[in-house]
This record gives structure tokens, C-alpha cells and sequence, in this order.
């Protein structure tokens, strides 16, 4: 049989001066970069601002770009490659006020313009890699090469879709040449399409463009959702158990939110909407885990009635560990294939989850269980007399006495 | 009891069955890509999955409002002059923050009462309340101001919808944006254009008759020098363009135009692109019966005097009334045949009763949702595969229990999906993964549960029984825990995130049923062909 951890029997409560310092020096080192460094990093979602992702032709030459940029007055954007380097892909980041009130696209439009303009300049013709199909098909309409009657909308969308596929999925979303689409489409538009258009070495593929306002709601929307599901999570654990289990257990998920936030700060990630998903989901994951060992506890109270709070949790802790470390090796293992595999648009949410769920298990032994014992410490000082926190078992002696 | 093991493995096999039925329906054909066909079109993919559009406007509800107010100011003041009761003046006093007030001057002491009954009579909607010097009031009521707001968003999404219909976009969103106060949230799958749908939408296309008071001025100073410097306070200046010139391009002139106007876009009942006498391009348009009532009472009160046609504030043509008309009309202008084309379809789509202000714009570009997908399924085979092996390596037999229950879990999950067509977004493929992992936590909880009891020298079917009654404590609270925090999410979350709840919800509450019910009825059915003493391979 394969067994880890069989009859561990680990002193996890003498450690608990090593843990407290562990735990202090990183929510202490978060926190000095939350307020002093890097500030909470927030993404576009949060913070606003513009986010254009290009594909180029050839590999970008980043000075270029942001030579073009500066030429465009585009104050300190931020330019870095994006994604797999065969892709071509640099992604261009501008702040919130790059977007004006009126046109929020302003900022996308800018960007695009520079590029196009860096590029040798062709009066008067449009950008074919960056025209969508409806614009081609009124392009198409306008021009109406081929003559068409009623349906000509319907046929001159169908071929600017064809245009649009043939692009996408053989170029990669950029053409080199308008010659490269004879046979997709009929000769007549080829030769009103060599007239007025050009292709230029790139394409835009993505934007996010966020502005002012609703980067507040999202903060504020998310900073409700984490207190309110933390509070959730009390609530129930005071009715599963009593209120110092669901105190203990909101205070690890807490610790493990803040070490988290922390570590995005100190790294300077970007926090996005999917990064808080993250950490919600890392709040139930911790809880979850915190859950385990104090229904460990719960049940070892009422077995083992004579011994120390101390000495039970130390037990229930070593008890549960080859299943706390197995569970937490699975899921880190799935997390992990996530951050290498997930591909770049999920890096950050799989960081927060590879980080969470290292603290997450760590603090359901390191904090959540010693807090047990500390409350009962403190109780037994203030009062002089010892108390132990038996879940159930005083539910019991209401039960007994009624 | 063996009876009983039969019904629960009946129950297994249906439940597998039906779930594999949410997820393939019923394929044309049972190739590979007959089933990925048949499987594409019953789970829906997120706009983060499949490119296209993604856009949240802002309904300037307050220009609803001060449309509300303009109308309520000029009947006020025609019944005021039907009744002979004077006063200095009738303003907003400010349009822009508070386009519910009206603000009256100067009524003369004995016609008070006069206009108290007025007011009350003919502006139900208004309060009114009296100031300093014979002036008052007129508030719109609280519940009017918030009725009309409402329904200018209702409208606008109503407007949108039909502009988007007419441009043939499959599967639209275009609903309330439950993050603020009157947005409204358009997702456009397979849109990659955002400049073109947004030239659909935004044109308002507030087509407005009202009556010109001056012009054509060439400037600004111009017009205000004729007006003695000061416009009348019911008339604002607009600009218009090429207006009874056609053929000269960019002539620009300046008119002083009412502020209400005699019909506005919602009277109108058809617009259509056509050509005038000179087979220049024009909209003819008809008007709803009350619009043309409305519009005969305007006209035959100004015979003689002139009419503008106004388009999202720029005057398209001026005319003098010749006679009264009823319900027909038209737009000339320099227009283009496109143009005429993309105006008669806003104006037949109905005007937006309020501007539109856009706050997020996003596109996906289809092959970076391709790319999205092929990364998020290849990490959750990696990661199952990985998790699969380790079962087996370390519970043995057991594992493949576990196994079948990962297995089972991730079809219910997918069946989920295709019955009750929730979209799969990116961070929805994550939360698969996710369930992944988590969801051999129960079966690590109960083996290791049962493994310790057959320490304690238990049998093996008092071990097995045990491990699931002790462990099944720990499985509700685990996953209640985590199913409290993926409904928060749910309830507060947008889009893709919304999307990772609801896997997460899914995959959670399946897996409950595979990795207590089913696991249970596997590990029986091995007990029930054990030999006594025989061991348990766990």
C-alpha cells in the first residue's frame, strides 16, 4: 500500500511562534507593498483605461512601436510582448486618461493610427487588416462591383465573411497582400479592392476599453462580494458548529486573501476580474480545508473528553494530514497544469490559485486550528476556569437537558 | 439488498445516459466529429470563447426626462395664454442636473388661483410649490421621474434590439446591466467591428419637427446680433447643413429653432428610403394617428410660417407650411443612397428616447478564442490524466472507483451545461478544472476515512460503512462552503465570471452524487462478491 504521512505524529501547536512569524512576514510584506510600492495592482476592469492587442506580420520590433507611439502623443504606454513569440502578438496598455468621456474608443483608435502611419504611408486607402466585414460589406455596397440588384447587402456580406475567414483562419489575422485573396473573392472585387485598399503589417485582435465608471462599480462590486461571502461562511459555521470555529476559520480566509493580494502587489500583476473570481473560489477552497480539521476536532472533543484542547488538535491535525496533503497535491496539480498549459489569458487567475492554494492548506493548519486553542487560552486566563469550545457537544447538553 | 444494489445501479447507468444526452443530444452520427458537431451546438460558448463584441452603454435617461419637461412647459404655456393669465417668464433652470424642475415667474397676483387650477388640471405629474415675488415651482413627482427613466431604458433596449436584428448578428444580448443605474449590456458573438455596430446604435436618430423662429444665419454672431444678443428662452440655435442649396457642397447655416417640438421619432409610423422628383435620394415617412392629429393642430396653427426637420439636433431641411398637413412627410437632403438607406432603417427601428454613452467596449478576435479553448481543455486533460494516475497509484482498486466518479462528475457537469444552456466562458473551463481537483477531495476524504478504521481492525464492510458515515459530515460542510461562496459570485459577478460560478455550483453538487452515492454503490457491490476475511484493496 501507498501511504504517506501514516501515524504522523507532528507537535503542529509548538511550531506556532515559527508560524506566526511566517504568516507576519508576508501579509506584513504584502501589505508594505500595498501601501508604499506597487499600491493593490489593479487591472483594466478596475482601473479603466485601454488594453489593444496587436498581431503583427513579422516579430514586433518593440522600439518602433513605441517611437510611433510617442510620435502619436500617447503618454507612457505600456508595450510588451504578448503571449507564445511565434505569435507576432505585443499588447499596448494605455491609463485611464488616454479615454475620454465622449469617445471611449479614443485611446484604440490612436493606437492604431500610429501604427498605420509608422508604416509607409498610403493616401487615401483603408487598412484592410483592420477592417471588420460589415465595414467591407458597406465598403462593397458603396462600390458595387459586381453589379448585384436586391440581395446585394446579403451576397457582398457573404463575401466579405469569406474575406474575413480566409484571413483569420489561413493568415493568422493578417494578410500581407491584397493579392493574396484572388480566388476567395470573384476578380471584380479584387481589382475595387486593390484600388482602395492596402494591408498594413498588423491586426488588432483584441481591446478592452473600460471606462471610469464602471472600473469603480467593479471595485466596490468586488470588495461587497468578498466580504459578503467571507460573512456567509461565518454564519454557517456558527451554526455547524459555534461562533470561535467560524471566527478562526474567516480569519485564515482572510490572512490567505491578504497574503495573496499581497503577493500580486509584490510581483506587480495585474488583479483582473478572473484574478478576484480566484480568490473567492480560494476562500471556499481554504474554508474547505479548514472544515476538515475541525470536524476532526469536533469529533475528537467528544471522544476524548480528559485530554488537553492542545493535545486534541495536535491529533486532529495529524490525523487529517495525509488527506489534507493529498487533497491540496491534486488540486495544486490540476492549478498548475492550468498556469503552464491554461495559455495566457488565464496566468493570472491560475497564479492566484497556485498561490492560494499553498497558503490556503497551510493556513487551515497554521492558523485556523491554533486559534482554537489561543481563544481557549485566553478564556481560561479571563475567567479562571477552563472551557472548551465542543462544537456539538454543548448542542448535546441542551439536548440532554430538554 | 442485492435487489436494491440493481435499482441503484439502474439509477447510475440512467443518470449517466441522460446527462450524456445534455451533452450530445441526439448526434447525427457518432464520429468523432459528428459528436463535437452535435456537442457545439448544444453548449453555448461564451463571447470570451467564441470572439465578438461586448459592449455596456449608459441610457442618458436625464435627456427623457427634459423631453418630458419641454412638452409639459409649452402646454403650460398655451393654456396660460387660452386662459389670459400673464407671467415674465418660464425656464429650466438647470437642464443638466435637474431636468425635472420648471421654474415660473411673475404671475400676476389675482390669476394665482387661476393657475393653481391650471397647473393642477392639465400637469398632474408635477408638484407645485410657490417662492419669494409670485414665482414657483413645478418639480416632476418622484415616481414619474423614475417611471420615465425606466422607461427610456426599457425603449432603448428595445430600439437597440431592432437595430441589431436588421443587422443580422445570431444569438444578441442586449439586456439591462445589472451593475449600475440604467446600462445596458450588448454582446454581439462573431462581431468584430465594434465602429460599425456602434455608427448603427448611436445614431439616436432623434427626428424631431419643430418650428424655426430665424434664419438661415452664416454665423453664430450672426444669428445672436439678429436676436438683439439673446436668443428667446423657448428657442435654442442648431446648425444645419446644405439646407435648400443641394449640389454646393458644405454650406453651413445657423437657425434658431423651438426647443419642443410638434412630433418627434416615437409618432412615426414608417420611414422608407426613396427618391424625390429629381431622383435625388429622400426618407418619406408617415405618422402614427395621434403624431398626424398632433401635427395637423401645429400645422394649421402656422400656416405661412416655417418647419424644420430636426435630426439628432442638426436641422435637415427647413420648409414653409403651406398648407396644413396630416400624417405624411419627408427628409431631403445631400444624402447618399447608403445614407437614406441607414436612416429610414433607425428611424423605422424607432428612435432612441435618450442618448447613449458607452462605458466598456471589448472585442475578442475569433482566433484568440480558438486559442483560448484548445489552452483551457488541454490543461484540463492534463490535469485530469495527472490526477487519474495518482488515484490509481495510491488507492489501487479503489482509484478506479474514484476514477469512474471523476469521469461520471464531468459528464453530469457538461450535461448541465447543454440542459439548461449556461454559457461555458474561459474562466468556466477553469472551474471544470478546478472541480477536477476538487472533486476527488471527497473520495480522498472517505478512503482515507476507511482506511484508518481498517487500521483500528475493522473488517472491511464495517470499515467501508464507517468511512462514509464519518466523512459525510465533512462532505456537506465542504461543500456547502464552497457552493455559499460560488453563489456570491454568481449574485455579484459579470459575464465570464458568472460563468465559473455556475460550473463551479454544477460540478460541486455532482459531485456529491459520484463520489458519495456512486462510490458507495461500487465499493458494495466489490464487498458483495468478497470472501469473508478477504482484504480490501484500498
Amino acid at each position: 500500500m501507498v501511504e504517506f504521512f501514516r501515524n504522523s505524529n507532528i507537535d503542529f501547536l509548538g511550531k506556532k511562534w515559527y508560524f506566526l512569524a511566517f504568516s507576519l512576514i508576508f501579509s506584513v510584506a504584502g501589505l508594505l507593498s500595498i501601501f508604499f510600492w506597487h499600491g493593490i495592482p489593479f487591472g483594466v476592469d478596475f482601473k479603466g483605461g485601454t488594453l489593444v492587442y496587436v498581431k503583427f506580420a513579422e516579430t514586433p520590433k518593440l522600439d518602433h512601436i513605441r517611437a510611433a507611439m510617442d510620435r502619436a502623443g500617447l503618454k507612457d504606454p505600456k508595450i510588451q510582448r504578448f503571449g507564445e513569440a511565434g505569435n507576432n502578438e505585443v499588447l499596448v496598455a494605455l491609463e485611464q486618461r488616454e479615454t475620454s468621456e465622449a469617445a471611449l474608443d479614443q485611446g484604440k483608435n490612436t493606437i492604431i493610427r500610429a501604427l498605420e502611419s509608422s508604416e509607409q504611408q498610403q493616401a487615401g486607402k483603408q487598412d484592410l487588416n483592420n477592417t471588420g466585414p460589415s465595414s467591407l460589406q458597406q465598403y462593397l455596397l458603396s462600390k458595387d462591383p459586381l453589379h448585384l440588384g436586391m440581395d446585394a447587402p446579403a451576397k457582398y456580406l457573404a463575401i466579405a465573411q469569406q474575406v474575413d475567414d480566409f484571413r483569420n483562419k489561413q493568415h493568422g489575422g493578417v494578410l500581407t497582400s491584397i493579392d493574396e485573396l484572388k480566388g476567395v473573392v470573384p476578380p471584380e472585387v479584387l481589382a475595387a479592392m486593390q484600388q482602395d485598399f492596402y494591408t498594413s503589417d498588423f491586426a488588432v485582435r483584441n481591446v478592452e476599453i473600460v471606462g471610469p465608471q464602471v472600473g469603480g462599480q467593479l471595485r466596490k462590486q468586488a470588495l461587497w462580494a468578498t466580504l459578503y461571502s467571507l460573512g456567509g461562511m461565518l454564519v454557517y459555521l456558527w451554526f455547524r458548529f459555534e461562533l470561535i470555529y467560524g471566527v478562526g476559520a474567516v480569519v485564515a480566509c482572510f490572512h490567505d486573501t491578504i497574503i495573496t493580494i499581497g503577493f500580486f502587489s509584490l510581483l506587480n500583476k495585474d488583479i483582473t476580474l478572473t484574478v478576484i473570481a480566484a480568490i473567492l473560489t480560494l476562500i471556499g477552497y481554504s474554508m474547505n480545508d479548514t472544515i476538515v480539521v475541525y470536524d476532526r476536532i469536533r469529533e475528537n472533543i467528544k471522544l476524548l473528553r480528559r485530554e488537553a484542547l492542545a493535545d486534541i488538535v495536535n491529533k486532529s491535525i495529524n490525523q487529517t494530514l495525509s488527506r489534507t496533503i493529498l487533497t491540496s497535491g491534486l488540486t495544486f496539480l490540476t492549478v498548475l497544469s492550468l498556469y503552464v498549459f491554461g495559455g495566457e489569458v488565464l496566468r493570472g487567475f491560475s497564479l492566484a490559485l497556485v498561490i492560494g492554494i499553498l497558503i490556503g492548506t497551510y493556513s487551515s493548519i497554521a492558523v485556523a486550528a491554533p486559534m482554537l486553542v489561543a481563544y481557549q487560552e485566553w478564556r481560561s486566563r479571563k475567567t479562571g476556569r477552563a472551557t472548551v469550545p465542543a462544537a456539538g457537544a454543548s448542542r448535546e447538553k441542551v439536548k440532554a437537558k430538554a | 439488498m442485492i435487489k436494491n444494489q440493481t435499482v441503484k445501479v439502474v439509477l447510475i447507468v440512467a443518470v449517466l445516459i441522460f446527462f450524456l444526452f445534455g451533452i450530445f443530444g441526439i448526434p447525427q452520427s457518432f464520429t468523432p466529429a459528428g459528436l463535437l458537431a452535435s456537442m457545439q451546438q448544444r453548449i453555448h460558448l461564451g463571447l470570451d470563447l467564441k470572439g465578438g463584441t461586448h459592449l455596456i452603454l449608459q441610457v442618458q435617461v436625464n435627456d427623457a426626462i427634459n423631453a418630458d419637461t419641454d412638452r409639459a412647459i409649452e402646454r403650460l404655456k398655451e393654456d396660460l395664454k387660452a386662459k389670459n393669465v400673464n407671467y415674465a417668464e418660464i425656464v429650466k433652470p438647470d437642464p443638466q442636473q435637474h431636468p425635472e424642475l420648471i421654474a415660473i415667474k411673475g404671475i400676476p397676483s389675482e390669476s394665482i388661483s387661476e393657475f393653481r387650477s391650471i397647473v393642477a388640471d392639465r400637469l398632474p405629474d408635477f408638484d407645485l410649490a410657490s417662492g419669494p415675488e409670485n414665482s414657483f415651482t413645478l418639480t416632476m413627482k418622484p415616481s414619474i421621474v423614475k417611471d420615465t427613466k425606466t422607461k427610456a431604458q426599457q425603449q432603448a433596449i428595445e430600439t437597440i434590439r431592432n437595430r441589431i436584428d436588421q443587422l443580422g448578428v445570431s444569438e444578441p444580448v442586449i439586456q439591462e446591466h445589472g451593475l449600475g443605474d440604467y446600462q445596458i449590456l450588448v454582446q454581439l458573438p462573431g462581431v468584430d467591428d465594434p465602429a460599425r455596430v456602434k455608427e448603427i446604435m448611436q445614431s439616436t436618430a432623434m427626428l424631431e419637427i419643430r418650428q424655426a423662429l430665424g434664419g438661415p444665419y452664416s454665423s453664430e454672431q450672426e444669428a445672436m446680433q439678429a436676436n438683439g444678443g439673446i436668443l428667446p428662452a423657448n428657442a435654442v440655435l442648431l446648425k444645419g447643413k446644405n439646407i435648400g442649396q443641394r449640389g454646393s457642397e458644405n454650406t453651413e447655416s445657423y437657425w434658431v429653432i423651438t426647443r419642443a417640438s410638434a412630433v418627434s421619432g416615437s409618432d412615426l409610423r414608417t420611414a422608407d428610403a426613396g427618391r424625390d422628383e429629381n431622383g435625388r435620394p429622400d426618407v418619406k415617412f408617415t405618422l402614427t394617428g395621434e403624431g398626424g392629429r398632433r401635427f395637423y393642430a401645429f400645422t394649421s396653427a402656422h400656416v405661412g410660417e416655417r418647419l424644420a426637420v430636426v435630426l439628432d439636433n442638426k436641422v435637415m431641411e427647413v420648409a414653409t407650411i403651406q398648407e396644413p398637413i396630416r400624417d405624411e412627410g419627408r427628409i431631403t437632403g445631400a444624402f447618399t443612397e447608403q445614407q437614406t438607406q441607414d436612416l429610414s432603417l433607425t428611424l423605422r427601428s424607432g428612435a432612441l428616447p435618450a442618448g447613449i454613452k458607452y462605458l466598456e467596449e471589448r472585442t475578442v478576435g475569433p482566433s484568440l478564442g480558438a486559442d483560448s479553448i484548445r489552452a483551457g481543455v488541454r490543461a484540463a486533460l492534463f490535469g485530469m490524466i495527472a490526477v487519474m494516475v495518482f488515484m490509481l497509484v495510491y488507492y489501487k482498486f479503489a482509484g478506479i472507483n474514484a476514477d469512474l466518479g471523476l469521469f461520471l462528475n464531468l459528464v453530469i457537469l457538461l450535461g448541465f451545461l447543454g440542459f439548461t444552456s449556461a454559457t461555458l466562458t474561459l474562466p468556466g473551463i477553469a472551474g471544470v478544472i478546478l472541480t477536477i481537483g476538487m472533486g476527488v477531495d471527497s473520495n480522498v476524504l472517505i478512503f482515507e476515512r476507511i482506511r484508518e478504521e481498517l487500521r483500528h481492525g475493522k473488517t472491511p464492510p464495517q470499515a467501508v460503512d464507517q468511512g462514509f458515515k464519518h466523512a459525510w459530515v465533512t462532505i456537506v460542510d465542504t461543500h456547502v462552503t464552497t457552493i455559499v461562496s460560488a453563489i456570491i459570485l454568481f449574485l455579484f459577478g459579470t459575464g465570464p465570471v458568472r460563468g465559473f460560478a455556475v460550473t463551479l455550483s454544477f460540478g460541486l453538487a455532482a459531485n456529491l452524487f459520484t463520489s458519495v452515492f456512486v462510490s458507495r454503490v461500487i465499493f458494495d457491490s466489490i464487498l458483495n462478491r468478497h470472501q469473508r476475511g478477504e482484504a480490501l484493496s484500498i
